[in-house]
């Protein structure tokens, strides 16, 4: 029950006397609605994770790829620290 | 699905394993707080995959295991003799109560709903005037800004006939009652990412400075938690206990201020009994007085005598992360999903459940009963 799943946003449209934001999100091919009262900012075209007919949390798509450049980026900096045992020590060149 | 089958990709999770492998150099005891991690690490076969210096242990973040005994009671009981609709989570269904699960009150006649969301529920009530409506509002931090926003929602309706009969957990005080328990050992915690993307990351400084572990906020995709692991990993072999967030694309700092603010509007926090652990200080929350008319609990007034517990049930110390569910002497035998002794065997993310269906776990105390 605590699943949260992104899904895209595909309209938006106000209910209660324009009290509260509803979604239509797509998840692949399904569509469900999602109240936005917790995103407020969010606008069509966004993904947002919803959990039990709430959006919680907008995807933040910069932060996203990140998972995909940490090994990379983990490998540099090891390169780095490697190369720098072979340096001669910043000391000599004083 | 865009954010989704990316973090599943086979490839990328081999290399996280690798790298993994190349950073361990001794044995580490880590938890995964949060059930629907627990569920993801059996089911997508990681536990097996991982090298066997890490030592996953699954700890008590399924809010439909800790519920306790009595308010299971108490929503069959209203169910059953108070005639109202009573909605919940599918999950809640099969759950032991002293006497009966919901699913025996419903097939007793009782008006049971299952329902996707809360706001359903208040539906419901706005459909049936004429009927009490009840919403069996259980979850950690993540599904309280949801069951609080039925309540803001009914209460803007002007319903009379809503309420929700709450059981709300928190995960910090949980970590907390863990890591005093003497016979626990764990070294470092995955965070429930999903809980994070509420509450934000800083409910974890004073934990991290109090007990000198690593805690790393972790998604749910196979690919999240083996970065995850790696980043606690790391962390360990390095000596060092912070903060780090693997699941930024959707947790920020702050957590998310909305929600929170709608918790507290409806919610405040309490001393809370976890079933099968104990009651810990301020890790629940309940309805505040302001809003009594939808709390279930005082609405109906149902004073039901709290049941001892299953004895044979171990769930305690399974959700303390002291034993593994093959430890406990009916684990596929007694208790199985159709037949559970206890709620860890029920939910989805129950550690039992979770290597009932998934971990092959079953088979190899069969082959052994077998020789
Ligand atoms: S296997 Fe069943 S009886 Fe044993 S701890 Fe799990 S839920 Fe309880």
């Amino acid at each position: 029950m605590c699943l949260a799943i992104p899904g895209k946003i595909k309209s938006i449209e106000s209910k209660y006397d324009g009290l509260v934001r509803m979604a239509k999100v797509t998840f692949g091919g399904i569509v469900k609605e999602a109240s936005l009262e917790m995103v407020p900012q969010a606008k069509e075209g966004d993904y947002v994770l919803v959990h039990v007919g709430v959006a919680i949390s907008i995807v933040d798509e910069e932060e996203a790829k990140k998972t995909f450049r940490y090994l990379e980026e983990m490998g540099e900096v090891e390169e780095e620290l490697n190369i720098s045992e072979f340096l001669p020590d910043k000391e000599e060149y004083r | 699905m865009k954010f989704l089958t990316e973090y599943r990709d086979p490839e990328v999770a081999q290399r996280y394993l690798e790298e993994i492998k190349k950073t361990v150099t001794q044995p580490w005891t880590i938890m995964e707080v949060c059930g629907g991690q627990t569920h993801s690490l059996v089911k997508n076969g990681i536990l097996n995959m991982l090298p066997k210096e890490i030592n996953m242990v699954h700890g008590p973040g399924c809010p439909v295991c800790v519920t306790p005994l009595n308010l299971i009671d108490k929503a069959v009981y209203l169910a059953e003799e108070k005639g109202v609709i009573l909605c919940s989570f599918g999950d809640m269904l099969r759950v032991p109560g002293s006497e009966k699960s919901l699913l025996e009150a419903k097939a007793n006649g009782a008006d049971m709903r299952i329902l996707y969301s809360p706001l359903e529920a208040v539906k419901i009530a706005q459909q049936n005037p004429d009927k009490q409506v009840v919403f069996f509002a259980v979850g950690f931090e993540t599904t309280a800004p949801a069951n609080a926003l039925s309540v803001v929602h009914a209460h803007r309706l002007g319903l009379k006939n809503y309420s929700i009969l709450a059981s709300h957990v928190l995960v910090p005080p949980a970590i907390e009652a863990v890591m005093e328990d003497d016979e626990s050992h764990i070294q470092a915690f995955l965070a429930a990412g999903h809980v994070c993307t509420i509450m934000g990351t800083l409910e974890y400084y004073p934990l991290v400075e109090r007990f000198k572990v690593p805690v790393v906020v972790t998604g749910f995709e196979p690919i999240d938690l083996l970065q995850g692991i790696l980043m606690t990993v790391r962390q360990l072999e390095n000596g060092e206990a912070k903060v780090e967030n693997q699941y930024s694309r959707m947790v920020k700092e702050e957590g998310n201020p909305m929600a929170q603010d709608t918790i507290y509007e409806v919610f405040e926090v309490t001393d809370r009994l976890w079933r099968g652990m104990e009651v810990i200080p301020m890790s629940g929350y309940e309805v505040k007085e302001k809003y009594a008319e939808f709390d279930a609990k005082r609405k109906f007034n149902v004073n039901i005598p709290e049941a001892p517990e299953n004895q044979e049930c171990i769930a305690g110390e399974i959700m303390k992360g002291i034993k593994k569910p093959f430890e406990c002497q009916h684990f596929g035998k007694k208790c199985k999903p159709e037949s559970p002794i206890g709620a860890p065997m029920v939910s989805s993310e129950g550690a039992c459940a979770a290597y009932y269906h998934f971990s092959g776990m079953l088979e190899k105390i069969e082959e052994e009963q077998a020789l």
